[in-house]
This record gives structure tokens, sequence and C-alpha cells, in this order.
């Protein structure tokens, strides 16, 4: 029998997997480790107690200048584009019940790209770039919503969802292209830097934008926690435990589309990302959502923050996008999956 | 002890009429067979009984009250349903699968009460399959499954239980199985039970009372022994057959003629 800590009080009460507690604690160490890492690493290199000291006691103006508003907001946008995108992947595939759903193959993220595209091209230099995530969250909404009116048909099966995604992607992908080609070289050139995925230039207002989004998401996500499994099994299975299935899936694909939207609202159109991070995570720890969900919040983050490290102390000087990297980490272990699917 | 019963019950998708103004008694505490030719309605009429399908007509009604005014929650504590093949989510465990029939007894603030432990345990124990309880539903074979299904709407802690061809895709033996787990939980804890089955001979030994639905509505209802008879087999399954009394246990045994024996 699997170890496990019961909590109960009054009217509440939970079970908690003793060995997923363990991971999760593991997995948020490593996470501090990466991120101390990161914030030492650059140009200028720090020991980890320097920079300790710089975020605790403050210290020499130029190095915590490096530390505080250099290295440490484009730290945590990375985390939180992560974190976002794997959660939002781990919701998809558990409505999809499809190993290989994610925002990128739903059209979530080309309707965030086509947005982007489209904005950057015909209004960025009439209203500035600060809309620019506004548009990106607005074409991932658009489309994820024609998906689902698309799809219905007295109820949405999971099926119809990645059939019509797929379509969708593909039809807003060449949207983004044809608008591409029509574009000046500085448009394409900006707007292929977000497409790939980039943190580069972040600054305090962008993380904190992206958290506050997150902070309005998440409630919704807790108060569905619970009914993350049950919607995994069949419809008959599920109505006649009486839960609402139609509703409980459009909460979640609401959800997820926000946080996919978000995400990519603030780092640009990185790949895999919601692909294989929840993979992962759903290796590491025993099923049960909240488990999980905690897990691929992780991975996730970890993923990008890793992923911009590399990008911008690899090839220095040069400064390359986030996204890059997380497509050559994630391009194997994709192929991985495809070949080892069991169905 | 809980009984179902419809009244001018009328079900169909879209134009389709499948079942037409069907008044049903089914007695509490007993086992019900629903049977009858495929694609005649039996499956979509226990789909309704579940509240799964809305009725176009006409309402199905539990202790007096209609399914349909009733909420969700509530009905899943008074009715327990297990479609035909379900599957489960990746990877999930015996116990985790089991324990998801508490879901109608669970809240935000309530996910693992005294109560909810004890009935899984118990569930689990009923049905024999404890010692799987740690193991991936996904790595087991079709008897155990099955098992671990009825586990489930054990877990669920209603009077009634229906379910749609619970031993399809079972050899002879675990058929047997799942039919005597099923009535042991009858006898023994006043279940009544709702099921549709393909095969006539375990359907007549092991109903208390038989419906055959035919042409949109029941052709025939009552006990095994009463109602089937070689007329009915014909016309409900346009099929020449002899019945004879099972030797063994006296229930009625068809024995289906094939093209090569003329009446």
């Amino acid at each position: 029998m699997h170890k496990s800590l019961t909590l109960r009080s009054g009217n509440f009460s939970r079970r908690i997997d003793l060995g997923t507690l363990a991971r999760l604690l593991l997995a948020l160490t490593f996470t501090l480790l990466v991120m101390l890492g990161a914030l030492s690493l650059g140009k200028v290199n720090l020991s980890p107690i320097t920079v300790l000291q710089l975020l605790w006691q403050g210290g020499d103006g130029s190095l915590r200048f490096i530390v505080e508003q250099l290295r440490l907001p484009r730290l945590l946008l990375a985390a939180l584009v992560g974190a976002a995108l794997s959660l939002s992947g781990l919701i998809l595939q558990s409505i999809i019940r499809n190993p290989l759903a994610s925002p990128d193959l739903l059209g979530i993220t080309s309707g965030a790209s086509a947005g982007a595209v489209l904005y950057l091209s015909f209004f960025s230099l009439l209203l500035g770039p600060q809309f620019l995530p506004l548009a990106a969250m607005l074409g991932a909404g658009l489309a994820a919503v024609a998906i689902y009116l698309l799809a219905w048909k007295q109820g949405t099966s999971p099926l119809r969802l990645v059939l019509i995604g797929v379509g969708i992607s593909a039809l807003l992908m060449a949207v983004t292209t044809f608008t591409l080609v029509f574009s000046p070289l500085t448009t394409t050139l900006s707007a292929y830097v977000w497409l790939t995925g980039s943190v580069y230039g972040a600054n305090w207002s962008e993380p904190r934008a992206l958290a506050g989004c997150l902070l309005v998401i998440m409630p919704l996500l807790v108060l569905l926690a619970r009914q993350v499994r049950v919607q995994q099994l069949d419809n008959g299975l599920a109505e006649g435990i009486g839960v609402r299935v139609q509703w409980l899936r459009a909460g979640l694909l609401l959800v997820s589309v926000a946080l996919a939207g978000a995400a990519v609202a603030w780092g640009g159109a990185i790949a895999f990302v919601g692909l294989i991070a929840p993979h992962m995570a759903k290796r590491l720890v025993r099923p049960g959502f909240a488990g999980q969900a905690v897990m691929a919040t992780l991975v996730g983050a970890n993923l990008v923050m890793l992923a911009d490290l590399i990008g911008r102390t690899l090839f220095l000087p040069l400064d390359l996008p986030a996204g890059i990297f997380v497509a050559v980490l994630g391009t194997p272990y994709f192929l991985y999956l495809l070949i080892n699917q069991p169905h | 002890m809980s009984s179902m019963s419809t009244r001018q019950l009328t079900l169909g998708y879209q134009r389709q009429v499948i079942i037409d103004a069907l008044d049903l008694q089914l007695p509490a505490g007993k086992i019900s067979v629903l049977i009858g030719s495929n694609g005649c309605g039996k499956s979509t009429l226990l789909k309704s009984l579940a509240r799964l399908l809305k009725p176009q007509q006409g309402s199905v009604i539990i202790n007096g009250a209609d399914i349909q005014q009733r909420s969700t929650s509530a009905v899943a504590r008074e009715l327990a349903i297990l479609p035909q093949m379900p599957s489960a989510p990746e990877g999930v465990t015996v116990r985790h699968l089991v324990a998801l029939g508490r879901y109608p007894y669970q809240s935000w603030m309530q996910q693992w009460s005294k109560q909810d432990e004890a009935m899984v345990e118990l569930a689990l124990q009923q049905t024999g399959v404890q010692s799987l309880a740690d193991r991936p539903v996904d790595a087991l074979s079709g008897g155990q499954r099955q098992r671990v299904w009825i586990a489930m709407t054990l877990a669920q802690d209603t009077d009634i239980v229906l379910l749609d061809e619970p031993t399809t895709y079972l050899d002879l033996a675990h058929q047997i199985e799942v039919l005597d787990l099923l009535r042991e939980l009858n006898r023994q804890q006043g279940k009544t039970i709702i099921m549709v089955l393909h095969d006539l001979n375990l359907a007549c030994r092991y109903a208390d009372h038989m419906v055959a639905v035919h042409q949109r509505t029941a052709f025939a209802q009552g006990k095994p022994s009463e109602i089937l008879t070689e007329a009915l087999v014909k016309q409900v399954f346009d099929l020449n057959c002899r019945i004879i009394a099972d030797p063994f246990f006296g229930t009625p045994l068809c024995i289906p003629f094939g093209r090569e024996v003329q009446q």
C-alpha cells in the first residue's frame, strides 16, 4: 500500500500521498537551486553567496542592478511562462485524454501567434508595443472559442476538439505566414523573435502583469481540481456519479486557454513546454491531479528557466531566445513519445 | 430497498423514436434483466433509467419521485450505473478508481472522510480485489477489471445498481463469477439490480424479473419461467428454438436452431 497521510478536521478531509509530497519538496528545492544558479551566471559571473547577500542585504549598486533589475525579472518571467504553459498542457491532456494534446496542437498558440503578428504588422506603429500581449491573448481566446463552437454537436467530444483544433491551427499558421511575407523586414524580425518565444529584456512590469493574470485564473482551477480526475472517466460513468461533464469540461478548457494565452502573451509562442513538461511531471509523481499539477508547474518553470539560461550564457555575446532551447530539449523527447505511444 | 418504474416513457434521438410510451415496473430488491435483439433500445432504456438520457416524454421514477426533477448528485446516491466496457483514466490504481465512486458524497472541503475510507475498503473486500488495490487498472485481466468496476459502483453505496452487459468479452467462467457476485450483493444487501444481458440462458438463471424489449416497448415482462416461450423468442429475436427446463436449475433453457433444423 502506498503510504499516505490523511488529514481530517471537522468538515475538512484530504488524503495526501507521502511519496508525491516528498518528490514535490525535492523538485521545489531543485527549482530554488536553478533560480540561484541562473541569478549567478551571465556576462558577469557572481558567486551564489554574493547573489544571496545582494538580495537580502543590498550592496554594490551596479551588481545589485544586474541581479535585481536585469536577471530577476527575466528569471521570474521565464518561470511563470513555463509554469503556465505546462499546467495548461496538463489540463488539456486530461480533457482530451490524448498524450499528444497541448496548447500548441490545439490552435491556442497559433491563435496567439496570429494575433501577435497581425498586431505587429498593422497596429504596433500606431499604438506602440504595449498592447502586444493583449492582441496575443485575444487571438488565443478567439481561436479557442471558434474551436469549441465548431466542435459542439450535442456536447463536445475530445476527439472532435482535437481534430478541429488541428484544422484551425493550420489555418491560423497560414494567416501568420501570409502576414509575415507581406510585412517590412523589421516587423518580420521582431515577429520572428516573438514566434520563437523569448523573455529577453524583461523588466519588472512583465512578470508582475503575468502573475496578476495567473492570480485571477488559479482560484477557478483550485475549485475544479477535485473534478479533473472524474471527468477522465467515460461520459456515462462520470454523469452516473453526478458530474456535470459538459460544464466541467468547458470550465477546464477555459482555465487551460487562459493559462496558455497569458503565458504566450508575455513569453511569445514558446513551443513544446505545454507538451513535454506535463509528461515529465506525470512520470515523476503518482497519478492524482493535485500532485501532478504542482509538479507540472515546477517542471515547466525549470524547463524555460534552463532554456533561457542556456540561451543567454552559452553563446555569449549573443543572447538567443529561450524558445530555441526548449525545442532542442523537447524534440527528442517528443519523438520518443510518438514512437513509444501504446495506442 | 428502492423500486423503479417508468411512466409513459418515450425515448429517442431527434425524430427517431426508440422507446414509445413505456410503462415499466421493476421490483425492489430483485434482479431484473432486460433482453432483446441488437439495436432494440434496451441499452438506451437503461441509460434513461440512470438519467443519462433525457426522455422526450414521460418519466423515470424512483421511490415515487421523477429522477429528472432531482439533483444529479442526489440521484447518484440512490443509483449507480456501470456502462458497457468503460475505460479507466491513464495509470489510475484500483483503490483510486474505486474511491471515485465516493464522488457524490464529497465536496471541495470533504474529500476523504472516514465513511469514504470505510466504504472503499468494504467495496474492495466484497468484490475480492483487495490484493489488487495498488495495481494500475490497465494492468488487470478482463475479469479482474470488471470486478473493480463493480467495486466502484459499490463504493457509491446505492440501493439500485444498473449494469449494461456486465459479462461482455468475458469467458464463461468469468461471466458466471460476475453474475454470482451480483446475485450475492442482491441477496445479502437487498440491492435492486437491473441489467442488460445477451445470453438468454444465463439471464433466465439469474433474473427474478425479465423484460423483453421489442418494437419500442416491453413485449413481455415477468418471471423468466412465465414469459420465455418459443413464441417470444421467435417474435423478439426472429429465431426458431426449443425451450426446455434446465436439467440442473429448472429455469428455461433455450436451444436455438440453425438453418439446418426444420421446424
